[in-house]
């Protein structure tokens, strides 16, 4: 969404390159406002596209011929709303804050656990060719199978508590963040690593100084995949079976055709991940600035 | 304080391949060597073995009297490409050896300032890599060699990706500043024009495996200037330099 400058060619013919020198000061300002410009358009951009939907859809739920409970109308999922976010009455005895938060206790720490194995499994088996053949096999494997096909599985193991979602939220944020610790690692240049070796860098620094800085680009984007991802782990495993979270929110509210609250979780959902989305870019947009 | 560089019967093989040898060298303290010979020929395995980066499969290297074994902090080496950091200003970049080292950053501000002159990077201490031209670059690049006080300067083709008249130019400051600490330098090039100008022995490899076929010693006086080339030793050492690779 937020798009990283890019490293530039460096090879210019020597006219370009004096040009170049003497205008070095406004090249740099003429880049950060044009930066500016971008996110400035950005900002600009998403009410705009939204408020876009939301016209098609008043358009369409009013047009008359699609059924309210196929399609109910904006006012009428705000409404909704608006009437589950104070009182909890007609949510099962509970807020909808109450079950957004439930949810946000599984997602939280199966992110963090998710990002955590998958950095540290991706960087092992980025450093090592051995491991790589041992355990991409069973990976892949593993990832090709269908979470919402073992998910009852694991609730059976770990139980109907909060465990089982935690788990299934690990599983699907683990997978991107190991592929791009792998491919961010594995990126790294040659030449930077024998330059550290030449200053005899311990293997902290090379860490430190080189591996983290030179993927951090490539771990960003693959945190932003996994916090987008994190809140469908944590509702796959509501879905299978619990008393509180928005996957049972939308569970419940489907059961009993009560279509604008099936909106309003969805909406949750999304939101919750935009959130978490915007976190990670925020952090990168911190770390990526010059 | 330079110090000798010297290789005995020095192979690398990679797998089957023999890339590199039986190379046996003899570089004096101080002494400025230029290698030159044909592509694939070893010359970037040889420069890598002096710095201690690749391991000899037969033979030796030593620095001094020590076998290398692994890079030494004595050693300073520039690449091909500037290899600068991209995420790191042209300050950090120059002071990453320091920085590697433990040296605080008040110490390394001020070292790095004492050094931007010299390479003509004043006003550039806070920029990225990618704001620099190439030559700039490469100036970086020399900075950071020069700020850990080496006492040999391992180049191969540093300026290989520069223009005729940036590398010219370059190539004389890299003089200048060697001309004041007088490393032992091995630098390998594919400028004959090059390899002349700078040094005191011109070393001229073989087709892969790559043996020394010839050490032509460069007797013009210094400090050298770009005057120089036009005089008919000049010429005529080129002259032998190229024979010598046809060989
Ligand atoms: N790590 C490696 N593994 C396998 N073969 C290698 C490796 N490094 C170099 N070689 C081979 O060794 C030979 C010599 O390579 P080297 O890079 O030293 O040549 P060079 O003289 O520097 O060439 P150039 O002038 O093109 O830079 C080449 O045939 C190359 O393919
Ligand atoms: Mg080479």
């Amino acid at each position: 969404m937020f798009a990283l400058p890019l490293p530039r060619n460096n090879k210019r013919g020597i006219f370009m390159q004096q040009t170049l020198e003497i205008s070095k000061q406004n090249s740099v300002q003429q880049r950060i406002a044009k930066y500016n410009r971008l996110l400035w358009r950005l900002g600009r951009g998403r009410p705009i596209s939204f408020s876009l939907v939301l016209i098609l859809w008043y358009w369409v739920a009013h047009s008359g011929k699609v059924k309210s409970f196929l399609l109910p109308t904006p006012e009428a999922v705000f409404e909704t709303f608006h009437r589950v976010l104070t009182d909890g009455d007609n949510v099962f005895d509970s807020t909808l804050w109450y079950h957004t938060s439930a949810t946000l206790g599984r997602v939280l720490p199966g992110l963090a656990i998710g990002l955590t194995i998958g950095i540290s499994l991706g960087y092992i088996i980025a450093k090592s060719p051995l491991l790589e053949t041992l355990l991409s096999p069973i990976v892949v494997a593993f990832q090709s199978m269908p979470i919402v096909a073992y998910a009852p599985v694991l609730v059976i193991w770990f139980g109907t508590g909060s465990q089982s979602k935690i788990l299934t939220c690990v599983l699907i944020v683990f997978f991107p963040m190991l592929m791009n610790t792998i491919v961010g690692i594995r990126s790294v240049p040659q030449n930077l690593r024998d330059l550290m070796k030449m200053y005899r860098a311990s293997r902290w620094q090379m860490f430190r100084k080189l591996e983290v800085p030179a993927a951090l680009p490539i771990l960003l984007t693959g945190m932003k995949t996994s916090a987008t991802l994190s809140v469908i782990g944590a509702v796959v495993g509501e879905f299978i079976v619990a008393n509180e979270g928005l996957g049972v929110l939308i569970t419940e509210a489907r059961g009993s055709y009560n279509t604008p609250l099936v909106f309003v979780s969805a909406i949750s959902m999304s939101a919750l991940a935009s959130t978490l989305y915007s976190i990670v870019a925020f952090i990168e947009r911190r770390f990526m600035r010059r | 304080m330079s110090i000798n560089l010297t290789t005995h019967n020095l192979v690398v093989e990679f797998g089957a391949l023999r890339a590199l040898g039986p190379v046996s060298i003899q570089i004096q303290a101080g002494q400025f060597v230029a290698i030159v010979g044909p592509s694939g020929c070893g010359k970037s395995t040889l420069i890598r073995v002096l710095a201690g980066l690749q391991a000899a499969s037969f033979g030796e290297a030593r620095l001094g009297e020590q076998i290398i074994r692994q890079p030494s902090m004595r050693v300073g080496m520039m690449f091909q490409s500037a290899n600068l950091m991209p995420w790191r200003t042209v300050m950090d970049n120059i002071a990453l050896p320091l920085e590697l080292a433990g040296i605080s950053s008040i110490e390394r501000q001020a070292a790095v300032y004492d050094l931007l002159p010299l390479l003509n990077l004043e006003d550039f201490a806070k920029a990225y890599p990618d704001e620099l031209s190439g030559g700039m670059a490469q100036r970086v690049a020399l900075g950071r060699v020069l700020i850990q006080k080496p006492d040999v300067l391992l180049l191969d083709e540093p300026f290989g990706a520069l223009d005729a008249m940036t590398r010219e130019q370059i190539s004389l400051d890299l003089l200048a500043m060697w001309a004041r600490d007088r490393q032992t330098a091995v630098m390998v090039t594919h400028d004959i024009h090059e390899a002349v100008l700078l040094s005191d022995r011109v070393l001229v490899m073989s087709p892969r495996p790559g043996q020394i076929v010839e050490d032509i010693a460069v007797d013009l006086p210094r400090p050298r200037h770009i005057e120089q080339t036009y005089d008919t030793e000049f010429a005529y050492l080129a002259q032998t330099i190229r024979k010598a690779i046809r060989l």
